[in-house]
């Protein structure tokens, strides 16, 4: 391996490519847990979303060649499945949270049933921005091989940081959160703003498993996720629900999943699996360190059963 | 969350004026069997559907169904097997929705448990096959106890979300057995599919005479009558219960509602943990990558179909274990993937969740309204 040549510093340069490789899916996910989570709800179905979302963009970009046209697919089924979780949670009794585990089972059982002939075939690739052009070391060619889904993602997170206080629809949405009584009292509909932000929701975390069977790891696989769509939930606790905050942990979150390959790329394998839990463990710690008995989070939106 | 967990139906004292107070007994419980039962007529309905939709036969398939799962001796034995694990799986996550927890990690109770027991049944061989059974069984239910018992203690003494953070410590859990399997309790000559050194055959827990099912099932039926007599006859269990209800009240009563919590999710863990140690003494032999066989989030499945209540669990893990069975009959015979058996499940999951908003609605359950006349 070519590592040995720049030596140690080619940890922090993997860690950095690796980041930005790995965040993109957590990015669009949290974004979209972060829209559905500030209108009262949670949807912890988006780790199905995520699963499905792969194998419909892998599937379409196999059949029609177009890497966009599968992610346009997976928005769309993210877009469906958001909208069920939004419309049967509406129902008195029927409880968001384990309707969302229930939508993990049926999102990747649909999408290992369907996705079993898309296993075999290749499909075309999301294109990335070569940013590392100016160096002739390969390492840092690599890591800074942006995908295009990065950046749009990056700017989502500004234009929703922006949009949550400054346009109509964000202070709706926020409304919504804090209190169904509120809304209803301004003449809004808690059920309606929750059923488009979980639909919306869904939509991003759907483009965030396009992300995952079109660029990296970029192939359709059952395996295809290990819990991102789950861990970008906690994330977004985590985040404060802030927009700019999900993005910030999401490169941490990608950071600590890129810890293991990358110290192996310099030649340690001791405890690799331990390396691999790096972001689970780092975010129990988060929420452990971020939570707290007696009071409720603070920026937490009112509305929203998990902290309760 | 409270509202889902809880059993809503209250003793009869005294008959209504006109109706016949067993009437209304049977009123006031039927309700709890004839939503479930209606649920799951409904979810395999849609699932008929949708096996239409992709151009099979739905009779065909249930007629596969049942033959995998319960048309022979054979089949049914097979199913008691893979029912097994799932009674504990479920009790993980029942025990603690009483308490109005949501823990969905037992799968890493499930592996801990296993990896425990197998470490334990080698570092012990020479001893008394009753001594080291025992000690395997010990030693199972602590890793899985202490596993999901910190859930709990995270959730009550940090409020930090259960059902988030049992997910995460099911991942660690996976990524600790695949450690410890593939480093310190290696078993060198296991090259293909890294295990911990196999059990002696004086070690392995056998089948019930006369059957081919392993005495885990017997285990696993003993723990849910178990869980029920604890969570309906103990005071503890109505304690636990009244703080499902309301954590506040609780409090307001003395209730010493930390420990009940912790308490509660150890001993669902504890049993999470037997599943894996029964796994590895009665069906593999030694721990290794197959104990994350998915029994924990099947068993989620199985708790909510039971609605938390530990003696219908029974009957509906075995219920799912033959659909489980069925799995690969149905890949075989009718050409559809391996996966059409979590479709089924997931769809099911769906319409049991949405059948929770008509519990209270309808009047024939309810005694109290006939005698308004209404």
């Amino acid at each position: 391996m070519e590592a040995t040549e720049i030596g140690l510093w080619g940890v922090p340069l993997a860690i950095l490519g690796g980041a930005i490789r790995v965040s993109t899916p957590f990015i669009f996910v949290s974004l979209g847990e972060a829209i559905t989570e500030r209108s009262g709800r949670i949807n912890l179905g988006l780790e199905g979303t995520l699963v499905f979302g792969a194998m419909t963009a892998y599937a379409m970009a196999v059949m029609t060649g177009s890497p966009w046209l599968g992610l346009m697919a997976a928005a769309t089924a993210g877009l469906c499945f958001g909208l069920f979780h939004g419309w049967i949670c509406k129902f008195p009794g029927v409880n968001d949270i384990a309707i969302g585990i229930a939508l993990m089972l049926l999102g990747s059982g649909l999408a290992f049933f369907f996705g079993k002939p898309f296993i075999q075939p290749s499909a075309p690739d999301l294109p990335a921005i070569p940013f590392g052009g100016w160096s002739d070391i390969p390492q840092v060619q690599a890591a800074l091989n942006v995908n295009v889904l990065f950046l749009i993602g990056a700017a989502l997170a500004v234009f929703l940081w922006w949009a949550f206080r400054n346009t109509r629809a964000g202070l709706i949405l926020r409304v919504v959160g804090d209190s169904s009584d509120a809304a209803r009292a301004m003449g809004l509909d808690p059920n309606m703003v929750r059923l488009i932000a979980t639909g919306v929701g869904g939509a991003l975390a759907g483009i965030g498993g396009g992300y995952l069977s079109l660029y990296y790891p970029g192939s359709w696989t059952e395996r295809i996720s290990s819990g991102q769509g789950l861990m970008a939930v906690a994330l977004v606790i985590f985040a404060r629900w802030n927009p700019l905050g999900c993005f910030a942990a999401a490169l941490l979150f990608g950071g600590a999943g890129a810890l293991g390959p990358a110290l192996q790329s310099v030649g340690i394998t001791q405890g690799y699996y331990l390396f691999y839990a790096a972001p689970y463990i780092l975010t129990l710690i988060i929420m452990i360190a971020t939570s707290s008995p007696g009071r409720s989070l603070a920026g937490a939106p009112g509305e929203l059963s998990i902290t309760k | 969350m409270a509202d889902t967990v809880s059993s809503a139906d209250a003793p009869a004292v005294f008959g209504a004026k006109g109706y016949p107070a067993a009437l209304e007994w049977i009123a006031r419980r039927a309700e709890a069997f004839v939503i479930p039962l209606a649920a799951l007529i409904v979810g395999m309905v849609l699932f008929s559907l949708f096996i239409a939709l992709v151009g099979k036969s739905p009779v065909q398939l249930y007629e596969t169904m049942w033959r995998g799962g319960f048309g022979s001796w054979f089949s049914i034995q097979n199913s008691l097997s893979r029912g097994a694990p799932l009674l504990l799986a479920a009790l993980c996550v029942a025990l603690p929705a009483r308490l109005g927890l949501v823990v969905i990690g037992g799968e890493g109770a499930i592996v801990l448990g296993g990896v425990a027991a197998a470490a334990t049944g080698v570092a012990l061989s020479g001893a008394a096959s009753f001594i080291v059974i025992l000690a395997m069984g010990v030693a199972g239910m602590a890793a899985g106890g202490i596993w999901i018992g910190a859930v709990g203690a995270l959730r009550h003494y940090r409020a930090v979300n259960e059902t988030i953070s049992s997910l995460l410590m099911a991942y660690i859990a996976i990524a600790l057995m695949n450690h410890l399997v593939e480093g310190p309790l290696r078993d060198p000559a296991s090259l293909n599919k890294p295990s911990t050194q196999p059990l002696a055959d004086a070690y392995r827990i056998g089948n019930i005479p006369g059957m081919e099912v392993h005495w885990g099932l017997v285990v696993g039926i003993v723990a849910c009558i178990l869980s029920w007599l604890l969570i309906e006859k103990t005071r503890w269990g109505f304690a636990a219960r009244i703080a499902g209800g309301n954590v506040r009240a609780a409090q307001v009563q003395g209730l010493a509602v930390g420990p009940l919590i912790v308490g509660f999710t150890a001993l669902a863990g504890g049993f999470a943990g037997l599943a894996g140690m029964l796994e590895v003494g009665a069906v593999q032999g030694s721990a290794n990558a197959s104990l994350a066989a998915g029994y924990g989030y099947t068993g989620i499945l199985v708790a909510f179909l039971a609605r938390h209540n530990p003696l219908a669990i029974i009957p509906v893990a075995i219920l799912l274990g033959g659909i489980n069975a069925s799995g690969g009959l149905i890949q075989r015979r009718m050409d559809l993937p391996d996966a059409t058996v979590l479709v089924l499940q997931g769809m099911l999951f769906i319409v049991i969740l949405f059948s929770e908003t008509f519990y209270g609605r309808f009047k024939a359950f309810n005694p109290d309204l006939w005698k308004k006349g209404a």
